[in-house]
């Protein structure tokens, strides 16, 4: 390793040869300003245009200042990141950024948690010069299922068009237009609905101001714990708990499901189940599922669709829908955990506490964008009625939380009610990238051999490579694992199923950089991939010090089938729980 | 719910594209000079013709429109039957083009890079066509038109009537 000497604001350091400014200052604990700049540590993930110019820093014996972000250092060089000329720029550079930025900071869904308002804080931003003769845009604002789209607040940093495009592959939006009118969209600035667009959220979960942000249905909710002809049910995904105390200042990674769970019973609604339980619902369906196509494939069936690609993740649903609708029959035909919960919810629990399915509300809590776009699938509803009504995100629980005036850090522990509350080990790891592949090999290893496993941890599994893969042994039979987060990695997989060149049994993909924990739906992680690590690591203790840590050893599941259900894969269990997948391709038809 | 996205072009149109696509070895690093050979056959790039470049390139259409929508050389409306493109150029401005660019947008109800309902007339501004003598110059169609003063603009207007 080549190393060269700098000195930053007078104090001497030894970087390797390469390094940008910004990067040498951080590790001297000197915090440069960004604002467009950001980067996943490990999880190859970085936005540097060097387009907002925040950064600039002055080099000696330079003509202009240096953007920080992209200026690599050179040996010798003496670099001032507060000079007075830099301090002056920094200021210009904002109050321009500023110039035709709206002014509704009040009332914005952004305010409080924007990295725009944090910087002109920072800079001590006090006017605006020359804000009046700016031009500011006036671009609708785009509502789809899942995201709110408010161009005006743009400040083309393109944070989200490098998740849209270099992390996600999916090429929904771009930049376009020039000038004050520049911002990032779909094409011929059209609705997202209209767009390959698979609400991922990934670009909400980047975007530093509130030009991207979430469809919030808190107030419906509430209008619905209200209404005393409702029976308001609440499901809340894995990934969940172990974020949402960061929205009350709680170390990233606490587990806080206890919290979580009474805050739900304060803010009124009558049953807080847990999607843990559908997760393992999930389990039974997809592994058995899975067995069946392997069996197939053993005897040399080519029609056995192996390998079986996961199905609970709805942006990856979308993803593969709209990009490889030829393989549409190769992933699993299970529901996600959100709508399998929904629908036991208003079939099997409904008859139980016997009351008529269009008087239950079922309400999730999801680290997930994609699952409000999903829940309103017409597939997911009967005579109408949805399975799921609401899904809220992890923010608007917090931000629900604190319009309750519930004092969530102190509040005590309770426990999820019975039955749709139990849940297993096996389902709690399916927020993080791995953990649904490893919850279904569990299963699947005791019910294919008929034996118990030695040993429940498969730490092969886990990590946060973007694709990893794993050979189980599965009683003498090696069964090939891979795995993909993120949907550019996806693509790498599925580009070998449609070649026919896959190796692997079975594959797992989420959508979203380090599974559900790393969702759009999330607390901020503004560019600090140790948040992420952090809850995925929250998830893996939470598994190990269950009682059960194996789906079919949920003693409600095993109910559910004996009172309910029959068998998984049964008919029933097929109509309740299974799905199908539609070609969204855009297709280039000749007209006649 | 999101619907599929079909788009319609005529079969001679869609062959034109990938032909042109095809002689840049559809590579997506080519597509300013892809767009530019697309709007020089076409006229203008609509959207169904921005929508079969990407497909045959394999890039994304907002990729795509950014580029279109970028560089104001490219246009999503179609010209006129009779172009008119007034010089901006340092000479023909200092000259008083932006007055005869207010005349014609005036006697012509247009703004710069519109066209009338009929498809007559299109309007557009451009820099220097290099007759920095004959400033401020006028160009409709292939005629140029030399030291045009406001007043000029309606009897201009009148040769195509």
């Amino acid at each position: 390793m080549e190393t060269i000497k700098i000195t930053i604001d007078n104090k001497q350091v030894e970087v390797e040869k390469g390094t940008t400014i910004l990067d040498a200052a951080r590790k001297m604990g000197i915090d440069i300003p960004t604002l467009c700049h950001m980067r996943l540590d490990d999880l190859n993930i970085e936005n540097k245009p060097g387009g907002c110019r925040i950064c600039v820093v002055e080099v000696q014996g330079r003509r202009n200042l240096a953007p920080a972000c992209i200026t690599q250092c050179v040996d010798g060089a003496v670099i001032r990141t507060h000079s007075p000329r830099v301090m002056n720029a920094r200021r210009t550079v904002m109050e321009f950024i500023l110039s035709d930025h709206p002014k509704d900071c009040l009332i914005c869904p952004k305010s409080g948690n924007c990295d725009l308002q944090n910087m002109a804080h920072r800079l001590g931003i006090r006017e605006i010069p020359g804000h009046e003769i700016a031009e500011i845009s006036t671009y609708r604002k785009d509502t789809s299922p899942s995201i709110i789209r408010d161009l005006d607040k743009c400040i083309m940093c393109r944070r989200c068009e490098m998740m849209c495009n270099e992390v996600q592959t999916v090429g929904a939006i771009g930049a376009f237009n020039r000038g004050f009118m520049a911002a990032v969209g779909p094409a011929y600035e059209q609705d997202l609905e209209h767009s390959p667009c698979t609400y991922c959220g990934q670009c909400v979960a980047v975007c530093p101001t509130g030009a991207l942000t979430e469809v919030d249905h808190t107030r419906e909710v509430l209008r619905a714990i209200v209404d005393p002809s409702k029976t308001v049910v609440v499901q809340t995904a894995p990934a969940v708990r172990a974020a949402l105390g960061e929205e009350f200042g709680m170390k990233p990674g606490t587990l806080v499901t206890g919290k979580m769970v009474t805050a739900l019973k304060e803010l009124g609604f009558d049953y807080v189940f847990d999607t843990d339980f559908a997760a393992d619902l999930t389990i039974m369906e997809e592994g058995t599922e899975l067995l069946t196509r392997l069996k197939k494939f053993l005897n040399g069936d080519k029609d056995a669709n192996i390998p079986i690609l996961t199905s609970c993740c709805p942006g990856w649903v979308n993803f593969f829908e709209h990009n490889y609708p030829e393989l549409r029959e190769v992933p699993s035909t299970a529901k996600s955990p959100q709508q399998m919960f929904g629908a036991i919810a208003k079939s099997y629990f409904a008859e139980k506490i016997n009351i008529n399915r269009k008087d239950m509300v079922v309400v999730s809590i999801m680290p997930c964008l994609a699952k409000k776009y999903e829940r309103q699938r017409p597939e997911f509803s009967v005579d109408g009625n949805p399975d799921v009504d609401f899904s809220l995100s992890t923010r608007e629980l917090a931000s629900f939380i604190r319009q309750a005036n519930i004092d969530f850090a102190n509040l005590p522990e309770s426990e999820f009610d019975r039955p749709l509350g139990e849940s297993t080990g096996a389902a709690v790891i399916f927020g993080n990238t791995g953990g649904v592949i490893e919850a279904a090999v569990r299963t699947a290893y005791e019910v294919f051999t008929g034996k118990k496993l030695s040993r429940i941890d498969f730490t092969e599994l886990r990590g946060m490579e973007g694709v990893r893969q794993a050979t189980i042994d599965v009683d003498g039979f090696p069964l090939n694992i891979g795995i993909a987060h993120g949907l550019g990695n996806a693509r790498k997989l599925l580009d070998d199923v449609k070649a026919g060149r896959s190796k692997f049994h079975a594959i797992e993909v989420m959508a979203c950089p380090g599974g559900c924990v790393g969702g759009g739906g999330q607390p901020l992680h503004h560019g600090d991939s140790a948040i992420l690590k952090a809850r995925a690591k929250a998830l893996y203790d939470a598994d190990r010090d269950m009682p059960i840590r194996l789906s079919h050893e949920n003693p409600y599941i095993i109910q559910l089938y004996k009172e309910y259900l029959g068998e998984p894969n049964s008919e029933k269990a097929h109509h309740l729980l299974h799905t199908h997948y539609f070609d969204r391709k855009a297709k280039i038809v000749v007209k006649q | 719910m999101s619907t599929t996205i079909k788009i319609e072009l005529r079969q001679q149109d869609l062959k034109k594209i990938h032909e042109i696509c095809d002689s840049f070895n559809n590579e997506p690093l080519e597509l300013i000079n892809i767009l530019h050979k697309t709007q020089e056959h076409f006229g203008y790039l609509p959207a169904e013709i921005q929508d079969a470049v990407a497909d045959k390139l394999n890039i994304s259409t907002a990729q795509v429109y950014g580029v279109v929508t970028f560089y104001s050389f490219f246009t999503m409306t179609p010209k006129g039957k009779h172009p008119i493109s007034i010089c901006m150029g340092t000479a023909c401005y200092v000259r008083g083009a932006e007055r005869i660019l207010d005349e014609f947008k005036k006697e012509l109800g247009l703004q710069v890079g519109q066209t009338t309902p009929d498809g007559k007339f299109s309007l557009s501004s451009l820099r220097c066509v290099g007759a920095c003598g004959l400033a401020p110059v006028v160009i409709v169609g292939n005629k140029t038109y030399g030291r045009v003063a406001p007043d000029d603009v309606k009897a201009i207007l009148k040769e195509y009537e």
